[in-house]
């Protein structure tokens, strides 16, 4: 537990004890109570246009009401009934639940050895990796829109984990990397003199050790693979393989003139709330392993 | 004392699994840069490859070698210098909106004692959104009739519709969704600014502005420039936004997204991977700016 709070909280630990400045006057000045409120409806408002939005049928989708004149449920009843989207779901769900699994089980042995063994070479590997967590997405859809085609996985799952991959796998390094360094050495150093090897070491004193590290990677990948569009959309061609960015863009898409809003800003909020349930339930985690080295979720 | 544990540990280590410490950090590191090199590496090369070829677009799989030809045709092509600028355009303005509104929020949320943890929390929420949705969200509000912007302003524009007008919607889009990231990142670096600094400024009577221009903004320098350059990368790649909301009309073509319609819609692989590789040019030319300004860090990293 101990070992918990000191990885989940690494990014203020130093907050904690240096910077907390004295504060002398008991009450709140307005100007505060004034800037909270506008940085929540700043974040918050945009998001109750939505729901609001997808609470409304008819001719009420027509004008700009706040709140909806006669609010109903009938646009998520449709887009439940709607094959595709649930399609989609399953689509996303598998893609960044695999993509991450992986990412986080191959991840964490070359983190591992990057944050506590020494050998040769580690400056460049991390270098590299961080390099690829910049890459554009659209340099590698163009050679694997023709190379899927040649070998018979474009349009399939996996044909999406692969590319997925890409990204998913130096971004959970890249933070795994971080965590590890946190986790006090002398536990491990402990279990080498009483005659464990680094492999058992790793496996039995580092991993439950790192579990919220291990975590917080992996919210963080899984929320990246799940928002995921540019690959989504160049690499499949229909809702069998389609996940849930691609298949609302192609809502969209269809005609110029009559969008059915209504559907899809519910189709909008229900893949939302998986994401704001994970942010409030983690929100520190998040929080830190954003800040671990800057690194984009 | 760290040194001479691992030193006694060392030897019983090497008795007991016959694998050295360099042994086993090779075995641990090389499944992931096997995999690196197959899915980043492999790919890029082959985009090279295609960009250096011709295709023809009557008999699927007939192709010649092209040279530079499909260069020479993406810098001749005005096209692409179109999409090259909007993208440069939008990520200036929106980075530095972004940072401004960011450096703000962050400002407010550290002198705030009141509601910090339910606003790192509300700050998250455009974060966690899909781009996508984002996308939807800000058609629903700029659009009339379901938006209300119209009405408010008393205008009455076609925001998706028209230049420049569309690129705003664009970079109003992007700046809501990222600001609140730009925060976080501000706040984490504000955090380790040592208190006592601000006292003994206080005692020496400088003022509010004095010590945020003197003393917040140098020691917030590094935490901006690497955020600052983070978004760059970010906002050089810009593809779902547009692709959303306009499908690159009325000037809103950017880099990666004129390569995909070359590529995947017109199916022209050549010159669409020839405009992906200048894509992945640009972005990595800025990719090792950050990575040099971060070398501190990575350094950190590696270290023992």
């Amino acid at each position: 537990m101990a070992t918990e709070t000191a990885v989940a909280d690494r990014a203020e630990p130093r907050a904690r004890t240096k910077t907390r400045k004295p504060r002398k006057e008991g009450a709140t000045p307005w100007w505060m109570w004034l800037s909270v409120l506008v940085i929540c409806i700043f974040c918050l408002f945009p998001f109750y246009w939505l729901v609001n939005m997808s609470l409304k049928t008819g001719a009420d989708l027509g004008e700009s009401s706040l709140f909806p004149p006669h609010p109903t449920l009938k646009n998520y009843q449709s887009i439940f009934h709607n094959d595709d989207f649930v399609r989609a779901l399953g689509n996303s769900a598998i893609i960044s639940l695999t993509t991450t699994a992986l990412a986080i089980v191959v991840g964490s042995f070359c983190a591992y050895a990057l944050a506590r063994l020494r050998f040769k070479g580690k400056f460049a590997i991390l270098a590299i990796v961080l390099s690829i967590t910049t890459f554009p997405a659209i340099a590698i859809a163009a050679p694997l829109f023709r190379l899927w085609s040649n070998i018979g996985i474009y349009n399939t799952l996996i044909g999406l984990i692969i590319p997925n991959l890409t990204f998913a796998l130096p971004l959970s390094i890249y933070i795994l990397v971080s965590f590890f360094k946190e986790i006090p050495k002398d536990l491990e150093e402990a279990a080498l003199v009483d005659g464990a090897t680094h492999f058992t070491a790793f496996r039995k004193v580092v991993v439950p050790l790192a579990a919220p590290g291990l975590a917080t990677a992996a919210i963080l990948t899984f929320i990246a693979t799940w928002n995921e569009f540019l690959l989504a959309i160049t690499l499949t061609s229909s809702p069998a393989a389609r996940p849930v960015p691609a298949a609302i863009a192609f809502f969209t898409g269809s005609t110029q003139f009559e969008i059915p809003y209504g559907t899809i800003t519910a189709a909008s909020v229900t893949i939302s709330i998986p994401l704001i349930i994970l942010v409030l339930l983690f929100q520190k985690r998040i929080v830190a392993g954003l800040t671990a080295g800057a690194v984009k979720g | 004392m760290a040194e001479a544990a691992i030193s006694t540990g060392a030897p019983r280590t090497r008795r007991s699994s016959g694998l050295s410490e360099k042994g086993l950090a090779f075995w641990m590191v090389s499944p992931s840069m096997l995999l690196i090199a197959l899915v980043a590496a492999y790919p890029i090369l082959y985009a090279i490859w295609l960009s250096l070829h011709e295709y023809s677009v009557r008999v699927a799989g007939l192709s010649r070698w092209a040279g530079l030809g499909n260069y020479q045709a993406a810098i001749q092509n005005s096209d692409w210098w179109t999409a090259v600028l909007t993208t440069f355009e939008f990520t200036i303005v929106s980075v530095v909106l972004e940072l401004l509104i960011g450096l703000a929020m962050a400002l407010a949320m550290h002198a705030a004692f009141v509601g910090q943890g339910l606003l790192r929390t509300v700050v998250l929420v455009p974060w966690a959104m899909l781009t996508v949705v984002t996308a939807i969200l800000w058609r629903t509000i700029f659009e009339s009739p379901q938006g209300f912007v119209n009405q408010i302003l008393g205008t009455n524009t076609v925001w998706l519709g028209e230049e420049p007008q569309a690129l705003i919607v664009i970079i109003i889009a992007d700046v809501w969704k990222t600001a609140p990231f730009m925060a976080l990142l501000i706040l984490a670096g504000l955090q380790v600014i040592p208190g006592d600094i601000y006292e003994a400024a206080k005692v020496d009577g400088a003022t509010v502005w004095q010590r945020f221009v003197k003393i917040t903004l140098p020691l917030l320098t590094p935490a901006i420039l690497v955020a600052l350059i983070f978004r760059t990368l970010d906002a050089l790649r810009i593809f779902d936004l547009p692709y959303v909301l306009t499908k690159g009309a009325h000037g809103t073509t950017t880099m990666s997204l004129i390569s995909q319609q070359t590529f995947a819609d017109n199916r022209i692989y050549g010159l669409g991977a020839a405009y992906s590789v200048l894509t992945f040019i640009v972005v990595m030319i800025v990719s090792f700016t950050y990575i040099r300004t971060v070398g501190g860090n990575i350094r950190g990293l590696a270290e023992d």
